[in-house]
């Protein structure tokens, strides 16, 4: 009877703490409907659900619409998700497989630009994109992710690799394969669980990199969709219901991304991430 | 014994350039390359480059012109740069430890047999889901206006509610409870530490009569401190960096009370182009967060365990 009685208290309170946590977004889905007058109140559903906000945000500015920005999002997403899987993949290889002199040194620098602030770097960085003519293309955004992905998934990725048995390697080098046939025929294939994990990470991350987006990117024609929110935030009178309604569609694409791959996030950074 | 020939003399030498640097040199340095290049490029030349940009005065029309350590003196006496150091600090003190302790408990929430824990868990990390963009940023400022649903609430309880976001005394404490309710990196790693402590140890402790506190002093919190150590390093580090919801919520406002250093900065740079200032700055910045990262890591000697030491091994 006790057992039963502490586990309903227990039920009680994980529901009465998660409606805590969540109610801000509930409250979100439901103002994105609501007229400006009632963005004060508490409650979830609008009188008359304001369909408007969204066909009138969706196409907010004058000359595009939020799909023109979804896609222009997407494109950058592409490049970066594309570029982080691969190189650092191949990076990661090579720091958890290979011996070579400086390793050691190599690997203690890239773990220590981890704690480096991006301020120190971002001045000069952006005085050589635009001596290269790159401000205001999505290079800048792009091009870092083909450099290794950052630090954080390679030294992910370096710890899944040495959870793989050196065997396997052992026999495919008896069979005579190289170093290249043993990253792309063994371990390549094995990790790809741990590069899904990568994927979402960088997807998700990019999509929030407001402060790169805004220093590189200014034309509108090129803005994402966090630039086009920063616009509509910015207008002289803001129409809350509208900004919140796009502001939601906003983060629909990282939340889908959340649901389909829900076991690897919080387990697969559980299981991969820190398992020495 | 014949005298080596030239042959002879290059297989050794082979041999030796083998031995010293090993046959898998050249493989490991083009397997390396990506994340080489871009780090000298992108890391190692920029950080050279803003030390010496921080000794010259650089509006990026003109040539830099080197003015000592003008910037450095600047600093000293702009007001400016005072609040913004106050007003980042007041954060950290704040954020840092709320953001750790709230991880830490939440964690230690999920971590137990509860049925519908996934659920659970999903509906709590959804808000560290979107984490800082515009988006959230947009919503918190809604919430905390003056005619947001936050006051209706504190209404319906009898206090007077008041513009949150429009009030100097109140601004930055509201972007120090968005930053707690975006605690999830934190607390999955804090949930990933928690998942690799033996249940053994527990077992024992229980068997020792230990309840519920002194389990959590003298075996979670024990277990956990390389995982405290690591999160503490990095909440640190990323909360003198703290800029978009600086930036969307308050701009920096009002009265320059949520004026965070990372906004001071990039307002140097990219809105006044005083690209030699904007580098002093940053410098300082990376100076004050590697002092703190010293003295963190000259301090875990005394609180950090590591199971190594102690010779069990699991």
């Amino acid at each position: 009877m006790r057992i039963r009685m502490s586990s309903v208290l227990n039920q009680a309170f994980m529901i009465a703490f998660s409606f805590v946590m969540i109610y801000p977004v509930i409250w979100w889905v439901g103002a994105s409907l609501k007229k400006t007058e009632e963005l004060r109140l508490p409650t979830i559903w609008p009188e008359v659900p304001m369909w408007e906000n969204y066909t009138e945000g969706w196409s907010f500015s004058a000359n595009y619409t939020f799909g023109h920005f979804f896609a222009n999002t997407l494109l950058m997403e592409a490049g970066n998700v594309i570029g982080g899987v691969l190189t650092a993949a191949v990076v990661a290889f090579g720091f958890a497989r290979l011996s070579f002199p400086l390793r050691g040194f190599w690997f203690s620098l890239m773990m220590m630009t981890l704690m480096l602030p991006g301020q120190v770097t971002i001045v000069p960085q952006y005085i050589l994109y635009n001596t290269f003519g790159f401000v205001d293309s999505y290079v800048p955004l792009v091009l870092p992710h083909f450099f290794g992905g950052g630090a954080f998934f390679i030294f992910l990725l370096v710890q899944f690799i040495r959870g793989i048995p050196k065997d396997l390697d052992e026999a495919a080098k008896i069979d005579g394969a190289s170093v290249y046939g043993i990253f792309g025929r063994i371990i390549f294939p094995l990790i790809k669980p741990a590069l899904v994990t990568v994927a979402i990470f960088t997807f998700i991350w990019s999509w929030d990199d407001f402060f790169s987006q805004m220093l590189y990117l200014s034309s509108v024609d090129k803005f994402t969709v966090g630039l086009a929110l920063r616009m509509f935030i910015d207008q002289f009178e803001v129409q809350w219901g509208q900004l919140l309604a796009m502001s939601l569609l906003s983060i629909v694409p990282s939340v889908l991304i959340f649901f389909f791959a829900q076991r690897h996030f919080v387990e697969g950074i559980a299981t991969t991430g820190l398992k020495g | 014994m014949n005298a080596p020939t030239a042959d002879d003399m290059r297989a050794l030498s082979k041999e030796k350039w083998k031995s010293l640097f090993g046959k898998e040199a050249i493989p490991g340095y083009v397997f390396i390359s990506p994340w080489l290049i871009g780090f000298l490029l992108l890391t190692a030349w920029p950080i050279g480059q803003s030390l010496y940009l921080s000794f010259n005065e650089y509006s990026m029309l003109s040539a830099p012109r080197w003015i000592g350590t003008a910037n450095y003196e600047r600093m000293w006496n702009d007001a400016t740069f005072w609040k913004s150091l106050r007003v980042t600090f007041t954060f950290v003190l704040f954020a840092v430890p709320l953001r750790l302790a709230f991880s830490l408990l939440v964690a230690m929430l999920l971590n137990r047999a509860v049925r519908g824990m996934n659920l659970y868990r999903t509906l709590i990390y959804f808000p560290s889901l979107i984490g800082g963009s515009v988006a959230v940023a947009a919503l918190w400022r809604n919430m905390f206006g003056v005619d947001g649903y936050i006051n209706s609430i504190l209404g319906f309880f009898g206090i007077r509610g008041m513009g949150w976001i429009s009030h100097p005394d109140t601004a930055l404490y509201t972007l120090i409870l968005l930053n707690t309710w975006q605690f999830g990196s934190t607390m999955v790693i804090f949930l990933a530490g928690l998942k690799q402590i033996p249940s053994e140890l527990y077992e024992a402790a229980s068997v020792d009569g230990a309840g519920p506190i002194r389990k959590f002093f003298h075996v979670t919190l024990p277990m956990l401190s390389p995982v405290m150590f690591f999160n503490l390093v990095l909440t640190i580090i990323n909360s003198f960096q703290m800029f978009t919801a600086a930036f969307i919520v308050t701009k920096g406002g009002p009265v320059q009370s949520t004026y965070m250093y990372a906004l001071f900065l990039y307002e140097k740079a990219f809105k006044h182009y005083q690209m030699g200032y904007a580098s002093a700055l940053a410098w300082v910045l990376l100076a004050i967060v590697a002092v703190l990262t010293a003295i963190n890591f000259l301090a875990s000697k005394y609180w950090v365990f590591y199971e190594n030491e102690g010779g069990g091994k699991r």
